[in-house]
């Protein structure tokens, strides 16, 4: 393959260089009937599962149908979404934060022949590509992070424990039968570039060996003070060792006791990986939100301590998200979010309803705020 | 005939849901085909590699990337994440395989010749592989090698009028709900304004100055449909002060079930709930008691009201957000690296959102908030963690704003208050032995 060069000159790069643009303005891209609509909107309705109208104040209409998406998504997949833009939509289309696909058209009787186009396009394997759902009380798509496609730190995969997951629970995501939307998000480490932390369901990856250290490397690739900072609890302090042939070489020591298996140190130093098969698996937390609806937004709990990375489906973890589901579906209120059940039932309740079991690794020992999290009062259910 | 085995992926393969798996084999086979007759700048066959390393991770259940590399392009710190992979002799399709973060557009709409002409420079000079989008809101160009950079960049800018997206330590791509543009119960105009504060913040996008991530994210009603609470160093959520808006007629007809207005706009449609009641549904669910409905009168002791939107999402057609509409800024959440996770804590109860000066009253607030955090912070301290550190009142002292019982879920249950010498009548100075004159020793 030849070399194409775009135009740049790398003997010059400040010829004719351009930066700080940003990104395009958004309503280069808006469908017309969102450009003339715009905050001037009445109310909406959503028709059917993963079909939702907006009504304008002039009497416009806006049909929206979402599909679920991969966020891992090629250009060949890409094509065929602005093949579906280009019919049915006026070659507009729209994602949401929650890597669903949303096919815009201006009036009822172009949904039909759009959800048909829609539903029958299937991928070779046999999954669907452009399953439509993910609206209201129901389970949407998972949004999720990198894992093992690209990703150095992971603990676990992303684009696999969210399709098994996504499988496991797909009848949720094309019906709205819960008593309240239940959001499933998946960080594959504790960096959460997802940022699962207030989410119905929680799935996270997660290292349980300490780093092990390259100490032929270490002073070469990393900067030690750096690393020993890194560290949140301390566990980490400046070291010599004798490598095997005689040289003394400057390292770092671990207090194995003390680690907490961040990996923050291995993001700082590349000589202390930690990944490991036996190691490494997956946390399931519950009971978290970001929305204001009648509670306030709140934290996910650790409710599984440790699910073994079991590939390519993950069976246990998968169960116990169905447990969990099931149980918040048969027993909360109608608008009550999982968390919100769970706090009204007690957390007691919960694991003996959700068929999970409580072990010493559940109760919070991180810091001061440990101790809000214990129970200082004789009320409980036996 | 495909280049790796890969028989734990093709197990990914069944089931409804799309499957990642079929979409890399199928993009695998369109580039070794190459009907379009494309000049690849990178191995035609990086994406078989691709599932090839992949299914190395689901035997070995490790990742096999090594650590980020430096590299990027000229003159930004940002937007470029390198990636290489560990096994390069088994995979060398993707031994160098980086990632480019593309700047999104406010809201995510897009045109279909804008994806195409994206797509066309990422077949030539990439993997094809992308993620739309990845978690902070980019576009996510996934697979390239070193020498393209520069030539992508520099297509990008000009002819495609669009630039990178932040990584490292700066001011990351901001991201927003759709707000306005398709919804009823935006308070402002969270595109506009997340477009703004884009392209006021280019410099601080694209060159690390900070000592971490920073992370604005806007959601334009209490929803929170981006989540910004959770994951923004700075939360920009819409709100208002006056009275919720009523239509008397409307709340009735939701009253009588009347089919043209279904309750929670039909989100709860498949399942049997009984027929709506106002009284169990919206009066007692209400947080804080405030709402009464009586001779087919709805009443809102708006002084009451803490906007949590539950009224308004369950009668869409009958209620609506007041007029006076600004947003709340709450600070510091982040995920649990470090110190534990952080939820977005409020400083700004409300604050117009006014594009007529530029949105001075909030790039004020942020712009206090730098000014401060790069004075203080530590080398990868989030401003949560700052904030913790030396305290919420900090904050309020370094963006001069008065503390008021909003900013608090209740006071402090402690008494230790670190009172200032200015505070107490006297100063702190004072003289022991004119003390011990009526204090024997």
């Amino acid at each position: 393959m030849a070399f194409i060069s775009s135009g740049y000159n790398p003997d010059k790069p400040m010829e004719d260089r351009i930066t700080d643009i940003g990104p395009r303005k958004y309503d280069e891209f808006y469908p017309s009937v969102i450009a003339k609509n715009k905050g001037k909107w009445s109310h909406h309705e959503i028709l059917e599962a993963g079909v939702i109208v907006h009504v304008a104040e002039s009497g416009d209409e806006v049909y929206t149908v979402r599909v679920g998406g991969c966020r891992l998504m090629t250009t060949t997949h890409l094509e065929e979404i602005c093949q579906i833009a280009d019919k049915h939509c006026d070659g507009h289309v729209r994602f949401t934060t929650r890597n669903n696909v949303e096919f815009m058209v201006d009036s009822k009787d172009k949904v039909e022949p759009l959800k048909n186009d829609l539903a029958s396009r299937i991928f070779s394997g046999g999954s669907q590509k452009f399953p439509i759902g993910g609206t209201g009380a129901g389970i949407t798509n998972i949004v999720h992070t990198q894992g093992w496609i690209h990703c150095h730190t992971p603990a676990t995969d992303a684009s696999g424990t969210v399709k098994a997951t996504m499988d496991e629970v797909f009848e949720d995501f094309q019906s709205m039968r819960l008593p309240a939307k239940l959001r499933i998000s998946m960080a594959c480490c504790l960096n959460m570039c997802g940022a699962v932390h207030c989410s119905d369901i929680a799935i996270l990856g997660y290292h349980r060996k300490p780093p092990m250290l390259d100490h032929e490397y270490l002073d070469k690739i990393c900067e030690i003070p750096l690393a020993i900072k890194a560290c949140p609890t301390a566990a980490i302090r400046p070291a010599k060792t004798k490598l095997a042939d005689g040289t003394e070489v400057k390292t770092v020591a671990v207090k194995n006791e003390r680690c907490m298996f961040c990996g923050n140190c291995y993001t700082m130093c590349p000589s202390m990986p930690l990944a490991d098969t036996e190691g490494d698996g997956i946390v399931l937390m519950a009971g978290g939100k970001v929305s204001n609806r009648i509670s306030h937004p709140k934290f996910s709990k650790v409710v599984v301590a440790f699910i073994p990375n079991d590939m390519p489906r993950w069976p246990s973890m998968t169960d116990a998200i169905k447990k969990m589901i099931n149980a918040y579906s048969n027993g909360a209120n109608k608008y009550e979010r999982l968390g919100d059940w769970a706090e009204r039932i007690g957390w007691e309740k919960f694991f003996e309803v959700c068929e999970l079991d409580f072990s010493h690794h559940l109760i919070d020992d991180f810091r001061q705020q440990a101790y809000m999290s214990w129970r200082q009062s004789t009320q409980f259910k036996f | 005939m495909a280049k790796h085995k890969t028989p734990l992926l093709d197990q990914l393969e069944s089931g409804p849901w799309p499957s990642f798996v079929s979409d890399l084999k199928h993009q695998a086979e369109v580039r070794a085909k190459n009907e379009e007759g494309i000049e690849f700048q990178i191995p035609q066959d990086c994406v078989e590699d691709l599932l090839g390393v992949l299914e190395l991770s689901y035997k070995h259940g490790r990742t096999h990337w090594k650590h980020g590399g430096i590299v990027g392009v000229f003159g930004y710190g940002g937007g470029v994440i390198g990636r290489y992979c560990d096994q390069p002799a088994l995979f060398p399709g993707v031994e160098h395989f980086h990632t480019m973060r593309v700047s999104q557009p406010a809201g995510k709409y897009y045109t279909t010749e804008y994806l195409r002409n994206i797509m066309k420079l990422w077949d030539l000079r990439g993997s094809g592989v992308t993620n739309m989008h990845g978690s902070t809101g980019d576009i996510i160009l996934l697979g390239t090698t070193t020498p393209q950079l520069e030539e992508i960049f520099y297509e990008l800018t000009h002819n495609l009028n669009q630039d990178l997206g932040g990584s490292g330590s700066n001011l990351r791509t901001p991201a927003d709900c759709l707000g306005s543009s398709r919804c009823e119960y935006a308070c402002y105009d969270s595109q506009a304004l997340c477009h703004f504060l884009t392209n006021e913040y280019q410099d601080e996008l694209h060159r690390p100055a900070f000592p971490y991530k920073f992370k604005f994210k806007f959601d334009a009603c209490p929803n929170g449909c981006v989540a910004s609470i959770a994951r923004s160093d700075m939360s920009f959520i819409g709100t208002w002060k006056d009275d919720i808006q009523i239509d008397q007629d409307a709340v009735n007809k939701y009253v009588e079930n009347d089919s043209a207005y279904p309750s929670n706009a039909g989100a709860h449609k498949n399942r049997d709930w009984g027929p709506f009641d106002i009284q169990k549904e919206v009066i007692n669910l209400c947080p804080t008691g405030c709402m009464s409905f009586e001779n087919k009168q709805l009443t809102i002791d708006n002084a009451n009201c803490t906007r949590c939107m539950h009224c308004i999402n369950t009668m869409p057609r009958a209620l609506k957000p007041g007029k006076e509409k600004g947003c709340s800024i709450l600070c510091g959440a982040k995920a649990p690296i470090l110190d534990g996770a952080q939820m977005g804590s409020l400083l700004v109860p409300f604050v117009e959102v006014n594009p007529d000066n530029d949105y001075q009253a909030i790039t004020e607030v942020i712009e206090n908030i730098w000014d401060w955090w790069m004075e203080e912070g530590n080398n990868r301290e989030r401003l949560g963690e700052l904030i913790m550190r030396q305290g919420f009142q900090r904050l309020l002292e370094v963006t001069g704003i008065k503390a008021a019982p909003q900013h608090v879920q209740y006071p402090r249950t402690n008494p230790y208050i670190f009172w200032k010498e200015e505070e107490v009548p006297g100063g702190w100075e004072r003289d022991v032995e004119e003390y011990r004159k009526h204090h024997l020793r």
